[in-house]
């Protein structure tokens, strides 16, 4: 029957994507990239603390909703060529049976219980990090993130994204020009904003396991740990209006001592200016003029 | 003989009074709204197609614009004029043994509001930019976000569709409480009865508050209020909570009349009453009471408070409880049954597997933890499309092919009803299966250009979307050539099953039905 062939096929693709997905997670090379890959079917290859717990989580999940979808399936179809009309003509009156009733009802809360748990540590281990060794903050703009980091000599800088003819191998939509640079093995408080009068985004990394809102007038935090060198991508994740597409967030991830030369250039390269424009403009003039 | 009077021409519809000419014009309606949506979704999938930008250039508001207007007009002028104003305002007076409504010249005007409300709707589409803010509205992009006359336009429309509504509701609550045929108890009512019994109290409950918070909005953009804004001492999760509060119950208002049809139409074709029937009203309740208390799971990422989110996990998750047992007694009804498989049935049968996964997946999205990879990705997408566009949907075409034959007195093409739900079915999960491994994978949702990576099961859930078109438009010529030269129905094609008060009646039935009461 046709019925049986399709749904033995969408039987199948939920397998496949459970296969897929661990052969993803394997794959992870040397310099990783946290970006999304050809017909990738499961989350991105995890590359923290928070990633890996999710990651652990969702396949557990996955492979309880795969079962009780096949239950499901099977029963169906049983039912369907069992009882169909041929080979049932005289249909039974049965309309009730306590056991079953109250076994519908009581199995599905022991499965709950059981997804529950593993489901309320996970979400405690996510929600903050209780010793973070530095702290940068994220604010979204319509239609870019502007970053701070004022653990490291409070300087700040835009992150925009890069065009499609200045990607220089970053992948499009993603790559920006100024990426957050952040140390491998530490633990990073994340504090997101947004302007008074700005509009809500949401500052989104999967292989990091991170996603949240940055709101006018709140301030909110989020942490990760980095396991891996390399890049990160991710994208604004909620509307945000025109551009919403458009203000991706890239990280590098870097050693400890990397991090500490580039925050040494980036103190001079995004020199905080602290409303004191007029003076570095100024500056800027003496220095012109004494150069001409 | 009718004693009353049978108006024609305009009078006859303008000034209707008439459950059935009423239940009519709704389904028109709904028809008019699905092919609008359509129309919109079409849009979006071509544009998804491949990277970069296909059918809206550079116009990246518009491509906004499309996704909202999608997401109002699906819900509020396509499943819910079907569901509750159509089939409701059909069925409900019909299978208890009433005359009609309680109130008919309230049903007039809470039809005639939504015209005008669907004008306002699409105005805004085309006015100053149109309402680009998703149909979630969210505080600060519905104000300072969108300056121009577009959102003020598609608040009016949802003042007008939610007054509607709430006066729908009011007549389906007094009809069932108090127009019951002599003998029909509470307890004795079609499940399709109870199905719009709930969903009544669901609407009467929450459209207050989207009212409440609408206009709220609406002063914030022109009388200088801020609700919503925290330079004024507002908060733009105000908006959120309200809102969810609201579109909670909403999405379970746009499913629950399904499980009611879905519930006739297994009973009808297995040949037996429906199993466990107490416990398949009471977790029709029980969704419903429990779909007012787990608002905020659409918010995890918004910086609540831990255990705040705990609660709405286990809350959530208590909602998959009555849902499996509805599952499992519409398979326990089939269990023994003497089975055939019509049109209406392979619908609803599509309808209880399509659901199945769509509910899978939101006990997955229930989890405030793994939510967080997924909150805003096309897994929700692909979530909300199994139980929407795959649950709600079938289930519509389920009543349909069920009760046209009743409604119109022409029966339709069984071979090409058949086509068609095979047609949708191979389409609707080409379209939203792969939905949930782009979501997975990262794909943020409402955004008109992707990265490169995404394309392939992009590609594969548009070639979906075509497919579902061609069934839609299918339903189309089924509905013209049921019309045209449909055969003449009889008042029970579907024996000894279909065992509800509207099986006893002429197909169509007479204008005016129950003059003499029944008795049960």
């Amino acid at each position: 029957m046709f019925l049986n062939a399709v749904c033995a096929a969408i039987a199948a693709v939920f397998f496949t994507g459970i296969s897929a997905f661990s052969a993803l997670a394997e794959h992870a090379g040397a310099v990783h990239t946290g970006q999304p890959v050809d017909w990738q079917m499961g989350l991105q290859a995890a590359a923290s603390p928070v990633m890996e717990s999710i990651t652990d989580f969702h396949d557990m999940l996955l492979v309880i909703i795969t079962v009780i979808s096949i239950f499901v399936t099977v029963l169906l179809l049983y039912v369907i060529t069992r009882f169909k009309e041929s080979n049932n003509p005289v249909p039974s009156k049965v309309t009730h049976n306590t056991a079953l009733e109250v076994a519908w009802t009581v199995v599905p809360i022991l499965i709950l219980v059981t997804i529950a748990i593993p489901s309320f540590k996970l979400l405690y281990f996510e929600d903050r990090a209780a010793d973070a060794e530095m702290t940068i903050k994220a604010i979204g703009e319509q239609w870019y993130w502007t970053y701070e980091y004022p653990d490291n000599g409070n300087f700040t800088f835009d992150s925009i994204m890069l065009e499609e003819d200045e990607l220089d191998g970053h992948p499009r939509l993603l790559g920006v020009d100024n990426p957050v640079v952040l140390p491998v093995d530490t633990t990073v408080r994340v504090l997101l904003a947004a302007p008074p009068a700005g509009v809500i985004h949401s500052w989104a990394m999967p292989a990091l396991g991170v996603k949240t809102d940055a709101i006018p007038g709140r301030l909110n935090e989020t942490w990760l740990k980095i396991t891996q060198e390399g890049w990160y991508y991710g994208q604004c994740s909620e509307l945000c209006g025109t551009g919403h597409a458009f203000m991706p967030i890239a990280i590098k991830a870097v050693s400890k001592e990397a991090f500490d030369a580039w925050v040494t250039t980036a103190q001079e390269e995004f020199a905080r200016n602290d409303g004191n424009e007029s003076v570095r403009v100024a500056q800027n003039t003496v220095q012109n003029q004494a150069q001409q | 003989m009718s004693t009353h009077d049978n108006p024609t021409g305009i009078k006859r519809w303008l000034y209707s009074t008439n459950h059935k000419d009423i239940g009519t014009m709704y389904l028109i309606l709904a028809v008019i709204g699905g092919v609008v949506g359509a129309v919109f979704s079409l849009l979006l999938r071509m544009e998804l197609a491949e990277p970069g930008m296909q059918v809206f250039g550079d116009d990246y508001q518009f491509f906004n614009v499309v996704v909202t207007a999608h997401g109002f007009v699906m819900v509020f002028f396509m499943v819910m004029p079907a569901m509750m104003g159509g089939f409701g305002n059909w069925m409900v007076p019909l299978m208890i043994g009433a005359p009609d409504m309680a109130f008919p010249r309230m049903n007039n005007v809470s039809f005639w509001l939504l015209p005008p409300a669907l004008i306002l709707l699409v105005t805004s589409a085309f006015t100053d930019g149109g309402a680009g803010t998703g149909w979630t509205v969210y505080a600060p992009l519905s104000t300072y976000g969108h300056p121009g006359k577009a959102v003020d336009l598609a608040i009016l429309s949802l003042h007008l569709a939610g007054a509607s509504s709430i006066l729908g509701a009011i007549n389906f609550i007094a009809t069932i409480f108090n127009m019951r045929a002599p003998g029909m108890t509470l307890h004795k009512m079609p499940l399709f009865c109870w199905a719009v019994l709930v969903t009544s109290f669901l609407l009467l409950l929450s459209l207050p508050v989207l009212a409440g918070g609408i206009t709220m909005l609406l002063t914030d953009r022109n009388f200088g209020t801020t609700f919503y804004s925290p330079e004024g001492g507002g908060d733009p999760l105000l908006w959120q909570h309200l809102f969810w509060f609201f579109a909670h119950p909403e999405v379970y208002i746009l499913i629950i009349p399904g499980f009611g049809i879905v519930s006739q139409v297994i009973s009808t074709f297995s040949k037996k009453p429906v199993f466990g029937y107490l416990g398949m009203a009471y977790a029709m309740v029980a969704i419903g009471f429990v779909g007012f208390i787990v608002w905020a799971h659409h918010m995890y990422t918004v910086g609540m408070d831990v255990d705040t989110r705990a609660y709405f996990v286990a809350a959530t998750m208590v909602i998959a409880v009555p849902t499996g047992i509805k599952i499992f007694s519409w398979i326990a009804t089939m269990w023994g049954g003497s089975l055939t498989f019509p049109t209406p049935m392979l619908f609803a049968l599509g309808m209880i597997f399509l659901f199945t996964l769509g509910g899978v997946t939101g006990v997955v999205l229930a989890n405030a933890g793994v939510d967080i990879a997924l909150q805003d990705t096309y897994y929700v997408v692909g979530h909300f499309h199994y139980t929407m566009s795959m649950g709600a949907l079938f289930a519509m075409f389920a009543g349909f092919f069920y009760w046209i034959g009743k409604m119109s007195g022409r029966q339709y093409s069984e071979s090409l009803g058949k086509l068609q739900f095979w047609i949708m079915f191979v389409g609707v999960n080409l379209t939203f299966f792969p939905m949930h491994f782009s979501g997975l994978a990262g794909m943020p949702r409402r955004i008109p250009d992707y990265p490169d990576a995404y394309v392939g099961w992009n590609e594969i859930s548009t070639y979906g979307s075509y497919l579902s078109i061609v069934g839609a438009v299918l339903f189309l010529y089924i509905v013209y050539k049921t019309f045209a030269s449909g055969e003449k129905a009889a008042d029970n094609p579907w024996g000894v099953g279909a065992d509800t008060l509207e099986w006893k009646l002429s197909s169509p039935p007479p204008f005016h039905t129950y003059e003499e009461l029944p008795k049960v």
